[in-house]
């Protein structure tokens, strides 16, 4: 086995998945809007057990990276904060513990390459903001060339297209008949690949990147949070 | 040699990690918010969970950083899962999670109240084998029965209403100091009369305190303040601030020591161990530190540093719980906000 990415997404489902190249070597995921602190941690042990990448008792300088999981991938969001921030801290933490470096990748471009991969034409990705809002992106042949932003449901441009993402089956009256249940929620396994697609860009444009640089602050795959909304300063916060 | 347990602090606004090994501080590092949160004259939950994600990983790496250790030198991670502010316990206990998982070391999900007790013993030495511990601080004021530190710890009493540091919060407003009251308070006290005006004892009279012995409320005398204030107000008068700071304070104290005495003298103990923020108090470390005295006492408290939210109090909880064998918390466990002071690792 080559060296692997763990990677996973806290902005609409619990997901995780262990990828080598194309390959998705295990994943899970579980819909638990409150769960996140409880199930993050025993999904990703289980899941790197069924990728076959064994927890090293004694992590050595190399980290894990040696023998399984080289570098790691994460949801920034947009999407509620305290699920957000479970997927993010731990993202970061692992890449700190086994000495790999860290990527994040905006959690929306999962479904809008997904969609591109399977589809012609524009694709709106919506989910769901709470407090009667939705996060949304525009995409084009996968890319994203609008958003992210956060809106009513029903400021959302009307462009053409098909509309993916939760955030769409919850508001049928503004965005039409519901996606598939498998347009939903981003599936880690796409953020690996746009983290992968993007890096190679990178070393491309800058004559090759130092491996093994975590990629923690800024750029196209720093891991700040989308949060896009300030803090409640008066009311409870949301999520 | 003792294991070395990595500890996490993250209830409220304070972001602290610690190494703890047997009963030795290795390193710490706490990083805070509370600047943040000034303006707005109390925590801001959101504001506060932000710091924690931003802060968790700067705070790990200093805290092994100035105990020159590494990773891979922890040998189990101890983490505060409550009680506390959701969002805030919720980034310390998936870090936490994430390193025990990374590592494969124990977790222990402990509790924030106890560890503000558990601290004490890296400062003033191994804990006698019974004590009582009184907890005061912004968020909790409560009187614990220890038997065992990290496996026997029983809820005496607590406050029905405010704890005692949020009361000087309030009547630091009163008295239009800034956010957080309690140092101005006492700082303003010093200069006063502490028994210029008879403010009210909370549950001491003698059916109060037959029903509650062990309990505290200041919201009666933060409600006796405030229409003192205002009467002053009324009758044209100027508000001696520096004899109502002194007169509320001696109150508060008076209050805070006289229960736990009483506690001693019930359950036969000889030993008072005093922590939490509100520790830093003057006026209670004075009358503590008197009082007992006279009633044949040891009372400890931690320097002010180690009374305040850090990572050391975490660790050392922590640290406790592995030496008495006490068996390590699920990779599965979640936050607990409320979590029963009865309990000290989860
Ligand atoms: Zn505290």
């Amino acid at each position: 086995m080559g060296v692997a990415t763990l990677a996973l997404d806290t902005s609409s489902a619990i997901s995780v998945a262990v990828v080598d190249g194309d390959v998705v070597l295990a994943r899970d995921s579980v819909f638990a809007p409150r769960g996140h602190a409880e199930l993050l941690a025993p999904m990703i042990r289980d899941v790197l057990a069924r990728a076959g990448v064994g927890l090293l008792g004694d992590v050595g300088g190399a980290g894990i990276g040696g023998a399984g999981i080289g570098s790691i991938v994460v949801g920034t969001g947009p999407a509620p904060f305290t699920g957000l921030r479970v997927g993010l801290v731990t993202a970061r933490t692992l890449a700190l513990a086994w000495g790999v470096p860290v990527r994040g990748v905006c959690s929306l471009d999962a479904l809008g390459a997904a969609h591109g991969a399977a589809h012609e034409g524009a694709v709106t990705v919506v989910a769901d903001a709470r407090r009667r809002e939705v996060y949304w992106a525009r995409y084009e042949g996968g890319e994203r060339v609008e958003g992210p932003a956060v809106s009513l449901p029903s400021d959302v441009p009307a462009g053409a297209g098909a509309v993916v993402g939760r955030g769409a089956a919850l508001y049928p009256e503004v965005f039409g008949e519901a996606p598939p249940e498998s347009a939903w929620h981003p599936d880690p396994a796409w953020l690996a690949r746009i983290a992968a697609r993007r890096l190679g860009r990178e070393r491309l444009a800058t004559g090759g990147l130092v491996m093994g640089e975590p990629a923690t602050g800024g750029g196209d795959l720093g891991v700040d949070p989308l949060y896009l909304r300030r803090p409640d300063v008066h009311g409870t916060p949301p999520s | 040699m003792d294991p070395l347990v990595l500890g996490i602090e993250s209830t409220c606004d304070e972001t602290g990690v610690a190494l703890v090994r047997g009963l030795d501080l290795l390193g710490e590092a706490v990083a805070s918010s509370m600047e943040e949160h000034a303006r707005f004259g109390g925590i801001i939950p959101e504001v506060a969970s932000r710091a924690h994600l931003e802060e968790m990983i700067p705070t790990i790496e200093a805290a092994l950083g100035s105990a020159c250790m590494d990773l891979r030198d922890v040998d189990a991670i101890a983490v505060a899962s409550g009680p506390g502010l959701v969002g805030s316990l919720t980034v310390g206990v998936a870090a936490a999670k994430a390193l025990a998982l990374a590592l494969d070391r124990p977790l222990y999900g402990v509790n924030h109240v106890v560890g503000h007790v558990a601290v004490d013993e890296l400062v003033h030495g191994p804990f006698p084998e019974r004590f009582l511990a009184l907890v005061v601080s912004g968020g909790h004021s409560s009187l614990l029965m220890v038997d065992d530190i990290a496996t026997g710890v029983r809820e005496l009493g607590q406050t029905l209403d405010d704890a005692a540091g949020e009361a000087f919060d309030k009547v630091g407003r009163l008295l239009g100091l800034p956010y957080p009251g309690g140092p101005h308070v006492d700082r303003l006290a010093r200069g006063g009369d502490p028994t210029a005006i008879a403010f009210p004892r909370g549950l001491t009279a003698p059916k109060d305190f037959a029903k509650y012995p062990y309990d505290f409320s200041f919201s009666g005398l933060k409600t006796a303040v405030a229409r003192w204030i205002e009467a002053c107000v009324d009758d044209g008068r100027e508000v001696p601030a520096a004899d109502v700071a002194a007169s509320f304070a001696a109150a508060v104290a008076d209050v805070l020591v006289t229960k736990t005495l009483r506690a001693c003298d019930d359950h036969g103990v000889d030993t008072v161990v005093i922590g939490g923020g509100f520790s830093a108090n003057s006026q209670l470390r004075e009358l503590a530190a008197s009082r007992c005295e006279a009633a044949g006492i040891t009372v400890r408290i931690p320097p002010i540093r180690y009374c305040t939210d850090n990572g050391a109090m975490i660790a050392a909880l922590g640290s406790a719980a592995v030496r008495r064998g006490v068996p390590p918390s699920d990779l599965g466990i979640g936050v607990d906000s409320a979590m029963p002071l009865g309990v000290p690792v989860a």
